[in-house]
């Protein structure tokens, strides 16, 4: 055997990053807890809304768990973005795994695509769970043309992305992962009315409309509602349609922006003693 | 596989220091941690800062590590400023740290497998199990492993990608005695292939055993280096004379503690009850270091 006394370039940031997301996935399915809340979620409200108001019809003559289904798909990719990520990169910093992967020089977006991996099949799971229900269950009706399909494709990608950006940003707020974890879930709640998850969107007030058009869950709210209502509810919408391009453009907007500044913010470790 | 082909390359005496730190400085909200300290490290040695809990040893291992950051000092580990080394220097360290910083969901050798991916060429896992003694807990999830257990996991992944120089920051503490034995032969092993260490600890009989020369660190300074057996050399060469007189016992401190006999004798026309001559023991002379008022003033 030959030595070489060269030592070989580290393995790049993207085998890196497949070996996370690899490692989410695994410990993410040992968590029983987690997997049960991320996929139940959904389906049970759902259920709860679908049950209740499900003889409601909304402007444009929408029944409301069509309207619903959109809003819940939209907040389940925020669950499993939004709030799980910002909470557990907080707990795996307080635990000092964050430590390890800092002095192993690992590439900051090396593991923020390990998190986005774990986000993006998470919520193909979640999705493929609950379009069955709402559609066995309550009649709504699934998209018939491909192009629908598409725009569920790419909204619930960039959506995905975006809500997990955000989780990584706001998982470097000063604070211990418990007070985090509280804040982050009460945020998500208060997001999700101003957004338009449980209410039609256009009958908020205006400057609620506003702050929520700052953040990405207005926009997946939205992009599904293009999705899965038919062509003439676009008419409802606030701006009279469904603002495709400037839909995609917060979301990537948030995406690019948001893993420029968290690649440079971002704190392997608690505040110094 | 190409990766088994590297090996760190055997230092040389024409090399650089592996450390070298001056006027390093460091404080956490106004209280001065590290206050001017200087250390150097030479390729493949062994290298033990001692001191007692909250002396800076941590600190400044951690800034060495370009983890933290400092206030003051010029710095350079491996020809670089740890403050701004990039990945290809992470490369060449491995630290051991006070937590295993692996999720307690995983069992120890998926642990081990998934750190693999970081490295170009990491030691094989079946190598790292045996050579920490963890090979029968290899299916064990970290998180139901004891303290020492952790500490074996945590020392397996510090030294898993062959590097340069390896800091063990309190590698043993929570081992059992057969534990620390064990991991001793595996400081000596990685010696033995030309790795620089430098560990912390506050066990004098693991500096004894494993370092070539101590830094005695107290009030974030270094206060004393050298070789183990010559550590505090001022301070052994005085010696206690003790003996009963009256019932009481008298001591004398001295260099000369032949003198002080031969007076004592010439005076003392019977046996000297309870006569001891005592030099101070490695631990002695670290009490008195680190100003301990456990030890003799």
């Amino acid at each position: 055997m030959t030595t070489t006394l060269v030592r070989p370039a580290p393995p790049s940031a993207a085998r890196v990053a497949l070996a996370r997301t690899r490692l989410e996935l695994r410990l993410f399915a040992r968590e029983r807890q987690q997997v049960v809340f991320s996929f139940a979620y959904p389906i049970v409200m759902m259920v709860v809304f679908g049950s209740v108001l499900g003889g409601d019809v909304l402007p444009g003559g929408v029944p409301f768990p069509q309207y619903f289904l959109a809003g819940i798909a939209a907040t389940g990719i925020m669950l499993t973005s939004f709030q799980s990520i910002a909470t557990s990169i907080a707990a795996e910093r307080e635990a000092g795994q964050l430590e390890r992967l800092q002095v192993l020089g690992t590439p900051p977006v090396a593991y923020f695509a390990g998190k986005a991996g774990l986000v993006l099949v998470t919520a193909a799971v979640q999705l493929a769970l609950l379009l069955p229900v709402a559609h066995w269950g309550y009649d709504v009706p699934l998209p018939a043309a491909a192009a629908d399909w598409a725009t569920f494709g790419w909204v619930a990608v960039l959506g995905s992305l975006a809500g997990t950006v955000l989780g990584i940003a706001v998982a470097g707020l000063p604070g211990s992962a418990q007070s985090l974890t509280t804040g982050v879930t009460a945020f998500a709640v208060v997001l999700q009315f101003f957004s338009g998850v449980f209410f039609a969107f256009p009958e908020l007030p205006g400057w609620m409309q506003q702050v929520a058009a700052v953040f990405p869950l207005k926009w997946l709210t939205q992009g599904m509602r293009s999705a899965f209502l038919p062509d003439e509810a676009a008419a409802f919408e606030v701006a009279g349609g469904w603002e495709h391009g400037r839909t995609a453009l917060v979301l990537v907007a948030w995406v690019i922006i948001g893993v420029v500044v968290c690649t440079r913010t971002f704190r392997w470790r608690s505040a110094e003693r | 596989m190409t990766t088994t082909e590297w090996a760190p390359p055997a230092p040389t005496t024409a090399d650089a220091p592996a450390v070298v730190v001056r006027g390093l400085a460091k404080s956490y909200g106004g209280r001065a941690v590290l206050d001017g300290l200087d250390l150097e490290v030479v390729r493949g040695e062994c290298f033990a800062l001692l001191g007692p809990n909250g002396a800076g040893k941590t600190t400044t291992i951690e800034v060495l590590e370009g983890v933290r950051s400092r206030d003051a000092g010029e710095v350079r580990v491996l020809d670089a400023d740890p403050a701004t080394a990039g990945r290809p220097w992470r490369a060449r360290i491995g630290v051991v740290s006070q937590g295993e910083g692996a999720a307690q969901a995983l069992t120890v050798r998926e642990a081990l497998d998934h750190f693999a991916a970081y490295h170009a060429g990491p030691r094989p896992t079946a190598e790292l199990l045996a050579a920490v003694g963890l090979e029968e807990k290899a299916g064990t999830r970290v998180g139901r492993l004891s303290g020492g257990q952790r500490r074996r996991l945590a020392v397996a992944l510090g030294v898993q990608g062959r590097p340069e120089l390896v800091f063990l920051d309190e590698p043993t503490t929570g081992m059992d005695p057969v534990a620390r034995r064990q991991f001793w032969e595996l400081v000596r092993g990685l010696r033995a292939e030309g790795t620089t260490v430098l560990l912390t600890t506050h066990y004098l009989d693991e500096a004894a055993e494993l370092a070539d020369r101590v830094g005695v660190i107290a009030d974030g300074r270094l206060v004393e280096v050298g070789p183990p057996a010559e550590l505090g050399a001022q301070l052994r060469r005085v010696a206690t004379v003790s003996w009963l007189e009256g019932g009481a016992r008298r001591s004398v401190r001295t260099e000369a503690p032949g003198a002080v006999l031969r007076d004592l004798l010439a005076t003392t026309p019977h046996e000297v009850p309870g006569l001891t001559v005592t030099r101070p023991g490695l631990e002695d002379v670290y009490l008195q270091l680190v100003g301990t008022p456990g030890g003799e003033q």
